[in-house]
Order: structure tokens, then C-alpha cells, then sequence
């Protein structure tokens, strides 16, 4: 592959926009050290106050908890049935393959409100109380077409010869399911918990319509931003989710590209 | 036909379940949403009563098909300015980054996966008027007094939306654009393209589905937002999902929240069907 010269335009252009990108996650960083209540310039010295702060802030630790928690397990739902699709649509010709494929994608397309609504009066109308289950199908819906595009994408990438080698060989289908496919899936797997974890943890349009009593920390915050004593409290916790999602993002990365066959 | 067989247990057992997952939670939920619409009230006997108020009242009310449109609008704006913003980006990354391209990528796509709300609070912190930038400014003596700049208007919605789904934008335009073969540039070179020439008839048309798809992108999930404009839009800055999530969470009007869902959802429906080979998008995507 040929590059052309960096023109030093095209360089500059990109370093702005990263700027701009990083530059609200910055203010954030930025202001959960600064030694004042108010979220003001200029600066009034650098503290770890809110840090410590936080520590002692009991509901706001519950709510980091529970989307802890929730993000676990509706990932692991999630990555579980994403998986078995993915799997079924590339190893496999079957009647509504196409279907199945437009329908499980459809998600990423529809609107969240929708989503939520649409959940909220089917659980209303089955008479099931909302609760963090309920929040939490709302969030495998959400996850699973990622789960599917990234293991399919992982998938599309080895031949089905090595699979057939293996029964050949002797093992059985599903032998050969969890001793060869899912091992050569892993990265991408992994990948898409992670991604599905950080999709839930963040989640707040559906979640708003079928959370119970039980908030989760995108509830919590959103209840919270009323009280401007409690921001310097929430973007320090914001600093802190931040930064850490983007690691946890970067891992992610990391590990679909690993041995991905260009 | 006993390798037949096989074949078919394998697939019901991998696909079966997700399936059904899909069918009971996304599927039928559309369907209880689309009777809810006419339901006569959200509550007791009310719930059980047929009635089409609520298709009149929503065809009668000019202010609902007004805030769609003007949703639709802002929606539109929004995508293209993250079009405009990102295709330079996207350019670089494609033929001038070097081999260091898929990092810097993932680099700019890292902040679209941090937590959407807080990005959200931060554009409201920064842009309000006891906000981060007024402060910043009078502090160096660009503003005399403390000032909304931005805040609580259209303006805002549209400074936080395009922030917040410009790297989804980079992202499959950096895909066409890396998918174009080199040979076609140096061919248009060598016979006597002007290199601007060459991108305005080479690279852009070819260029021009990764466009399309991160135009869907965007304006697609803008069209059903309602938290951002919430958190920085005001009055002035209201869209259609604020409406429908109203009717839910204050007016306590459940059908009539279903029907502007609904019509919510058939809109999607109708602009995503004529792109009939919607799945290319997607991986166009790269996700």
C-alpha cells in the first residue's frame, strides 16, 4: 500500500478535530481537581477533595453498582445469544437467514424512545412490574446486533475448512463448537462483551422508561443535575468514567485486531 | 439424510433462541405499542376501550407534524455538518496517515464510547452562562458579563448532537475511502487529472457510499433523541422525542405517547426499506 506525502493541512485539520473531541472530556478532567463548588474559570487550585468526596457518596456508589451489575449481566445475555447468531448465520444456509439478519439489525436503526415505549407497554400490558430486569432485556436488545456484527466479522475472517478439520478429525459438531469455533471467536468476543458492557453501563434513553425503583448511574446522574452542589461531586465521577471507558475501549480495540487476518 | 438432519438440529439450536429473544422483546413489542394507539387511556376500564381520538387528535393538532418537521430538519443539519467535519478527517486517515492510520482511527472513536449523558452535561456546563466557556471568556476580557452562549436554543442541540456522532461518521467514510484502489488515482494522473480534478471525479464518487452511510447514521438516532435536547435545548430547542417522552413521563397519556412512537417508527421504516440493501451499510460501518 502506497501513502501519499502528509500534507501538513491535512495533519493540522486532524489534530483540531481530535481537540475538539477530547476537549469536553477534558473540561471534565479539568474541573474534578479544581478547589471550588462553582464550575467556573478562572481555576481556584488544584484539590482532591471531590475524589475523596466521592468515596463517602453511599446512593451514588449503589447506583455505580447496580449498572456494574446490570451491564454484567445483560452483556453476558447479550454476548451468549449474539454469539449462537453469528455463528448460525456464518456457518450455515438456512430459510430466513436474510430475515433473521434484518430484524436482528433493525435495533440499531430504530429510534431508542421507540424502543423503550414499545417495551414499557408491553411489560405494562403483560402486568410486569418494572425492575432492573426489565432494563435489562431492554439493553440485551440493544447489544446483541453489535454482539452479531462483531463475531460475524471475527468468523468472516477464518475459513469453516479448520471446523470441518476438526470433525473429520472425530469430534462432534458442538465439540467442535466449543473447542475450535469459540477459541478462534474469542478475541471478538470478548470485544463484544466489552462493548456491550460499555453500551448498558452509559445507557439512559430506554432505561428511563422501564427502570423500577433502583436507579442506575445514568438515572442517578440525570436525577441529580438539578442540584449544582452536586456537580462538582457528578463531574468528578464523570471524569472518572470517562477515562476509564476509554481504556476499557481501547482493550477492545485491541483485542479484535489481534491476529485478525488482514 | 441423516447428514441433513444434523445439519438442521445445529441450526435450531444456535438460532432458535436468539430468535426468540427477538421476537418476544422487539418484535412484539411493536405490535403491543401499534394497539396501544387505540386504547381510550393508559389506566383501568379506559385501557380496555376502543377509540381512534387519539389518530384525530394527533392529525388535528398541526403542532405535532410541525415538531416533527422541524425535528426532521435539525436532524438533517446535524448530519450534515458531521459529514462536512468528518471527510477531512476521514481523507487523512485514508491516504495520508501512514501506518499509523488504524490507531489515530480508534483514537477519534474512543470519546463516542464514553458515557453519552456526561457528554451531554459537559457541552451544558461549557456552554452555560455561569458556563465554563463565559467564565473563560471574561476572564480574558472577551465578554464583559456573564451570558448563555448558546444555551437552552436549536444551536445547542445541534453543537452537542454533532459532537457527540462525528466519529460515527468518520468511520465508514474512512471505509470507502480506504476501499478505493491506488491504481485508479495514478491512472487519473497519468492521464492529465489535475489532482483536484482526480478527487472531485474519482475519489468523491467513490467515496459516496461511506457518505450516504454515515449520513444514515447520524440522522437516523438524532431524529428520535430526546436527552440531549432535554438536558441543553430549552424551549426553543424542543424535538419529537421530547413529546413522546412527555406523554409518558408527565401527561401520563400512554396511547397517545404510542401513536407518536409509532408514526416515529414507520418514518424509520420508510426512509431505511428503499435502502433495500440496508445490511451493506452496516458493514460498511465496520461495526
Amino acid at each position: 500500500m502506497r501513502y501519499r506525502a502528509a500534507s501538513p493541512l491535512g495533519t493540522i485539520y486532524f489534530i483540531l478535530l481530535v481537540l475538539f473531541l477530547y476537549f469536553p472530556i477534558g473540561i471534565l478532567v479539568l474541573f474534578s481537581f479544581n478547589d471550588s463548588i462553582l464550575l467556573i474559570f478562572p481555576l481556584r487550585g488544584f484539590t482532591l477533595k471531590w475524589y475523596a468526596a466521592l468515596s463517602q457518596a453511599e446512593e451514588l456508589l449503589k447506583a455505580v453498582r447496580n449498572s456494574i451489575l446490570l451491564g454484567i449481566v445483560s452483556s453476558a445475555f447479550a454476548t451468549l445469544l449474539g454469539t449462537m447468531a453469528a455463528v448460525g448465520i456464518m456457518r450455515f444456509r438456512f430459510v430466513g437467514r436474510g430475515f433473521f439478519l434484518a430484524v436482528a439489525s433493525l435495533p440499531l436503526v430504530i429510534p431508542y424512545v421507540v424502543l423503550g415505549v414499545a417495551l414499557l407497554v408491553l411489560f405494562s400490558s403483560l402486568g410486569v412490574p418494572l425492575s432492573f430486569w426489565t432494563v435489562g432485556i431492554g439493553h440485551v436488545i440493544i447489544s446483541v446486533p453489535y454482539v452479531i456484527l462483531i463475531v460475524a466479522a471475527r468468523l468472516a475472517g477464518f475459513p469453516a475448512s479448520l471446523e470441518e478439520a476438526s470433525m473429520d478429525l472425530g469430534a462432534t459438531y458442538w465439540q467442535t463448537l466449543i473447542r475450535v469455533t469459540v477459541p478462534i471467536a474469542s478475541p471478538a468476543i470478548v470485544a463484544a462483551f466489552l462493548t456491550s458492557f460499555t453500551t448498558s453501563f452509559d445507557e439512559f434513553a430506554v432505561s428511563f422508561f422501564l427502570i423500577g425503583r433502583q436507579a442506575t448511574l445514568p438515572i442517578y446522574l440525570y436525577s441529580q443535575l438539578r442540584f449544582p452542589s452536586r456537580l462538582p461531586l457528578i463531574v468528578t465521577l464523570a471524569a472518572i468514567v470517562m477515562v476509564s471507558s476509554i481504556a476499557v475501549l481501547g482493550l477492545a480495540e485491541w483485542l479484535r485486531r489481534k491476529d485478525q487476518p488482514a | 439424510m441423516s447428514f441433513r438432519m444434523n445439519t438442521r438440529t445445529r441450526i435450531a439450536v444456535l438460532m432458535i433462541p436468539p430468535a426468540l429473544l427477538l421476537l418476544f422483546f422487539f418484535v412484539l413489542p411493536m405490535f403491543v405499542m401499534a394497539s396501544y394507539t387505540f386504547r381510550e387511556g393508559s389506566f383501568g376500564a379506559a385501557r380496555q376501550r376502543f377509540t381512534l381520538a387519539h389518530y384525530r387528535e394527533f392529525l388535528e393538532n398541526a403542532a405535532f407534524q410541525h415538531l416533527l418537521w422541524r425535528s426532521m430538519l435539525l436532524s438533517l443539519e446535524t448530519s450534515l455538518y458531521c459529514v462536512i467535519l468528518a471527510y477531512p478527517a476521514a481523507y487523512y486517515l485514508a491516504f495520508q496517515a501512514g501506518p499509523k492510520r488504524l490507531t489515530l482511527l480508534t483514537l477519534i472513536i474512543a470519546p463516542a464510547w464514553t458515557s453519552f449523558l456526561l457528554r451531554v452535561l459537559a457541552w451544558k456546563l461549557i456552554l452555560g452562562s455561569e458556563g465554563m466557556l463565559s467564565s473563560l471568556l471574561q476572564s480574558v476580557g472577551l465578554l464583559r458579563e456573564p451570558k448563555p452562549l448558546l444555551l437552552y436554543t436549536r444551536g445547542a442541540v445541534v453543537v452537542a448532537l454533532a459532537y457527540s456522532w462525528i466519529p460515527f461518521v468518520v468511520l465508514p467514510i474512512f471505509a470507502a475511502l480506504d476501499r478505493i484502489d491506488r491504481d485508479l488515482l495514478e491512472a487519473a494522473a497519468d492521464l492529465g487529472c489535475a489532482p483536484w480534478q482526480a478527487f472531485l471525479r474519482v475519489t468523491l464518487p467513490l467515496s459516496m457510499p461511506g457518505v450516504a452511510a454515515g449520513f444514515v447514521f447520524v440522522f437516523i438516532p438524532t431524529l428520535g433523541e430526546w436527552v440531549t435536547p432535554a438536558l441543553v435545548g430549552g424551549v426553543k430547542g424542543v424535538m419529537y422525542g421530547n413529546i413522546i417522552q412527555d406523554q409518558f413521563a408527565r401527561a401520563l397519556n400512554w396511547p397517545l405517547g404510542s401513536l407518536m412512537s409509532f408514526v416515529m417508527l414507520l418514518l424509520m421504516l420508510a426512509l431505511i426499506l428503499p435502502i433495500s440493501r440496508f445490511a451493506r451499510f452496516l458493514r460498511l460501518g465496520g461495526l
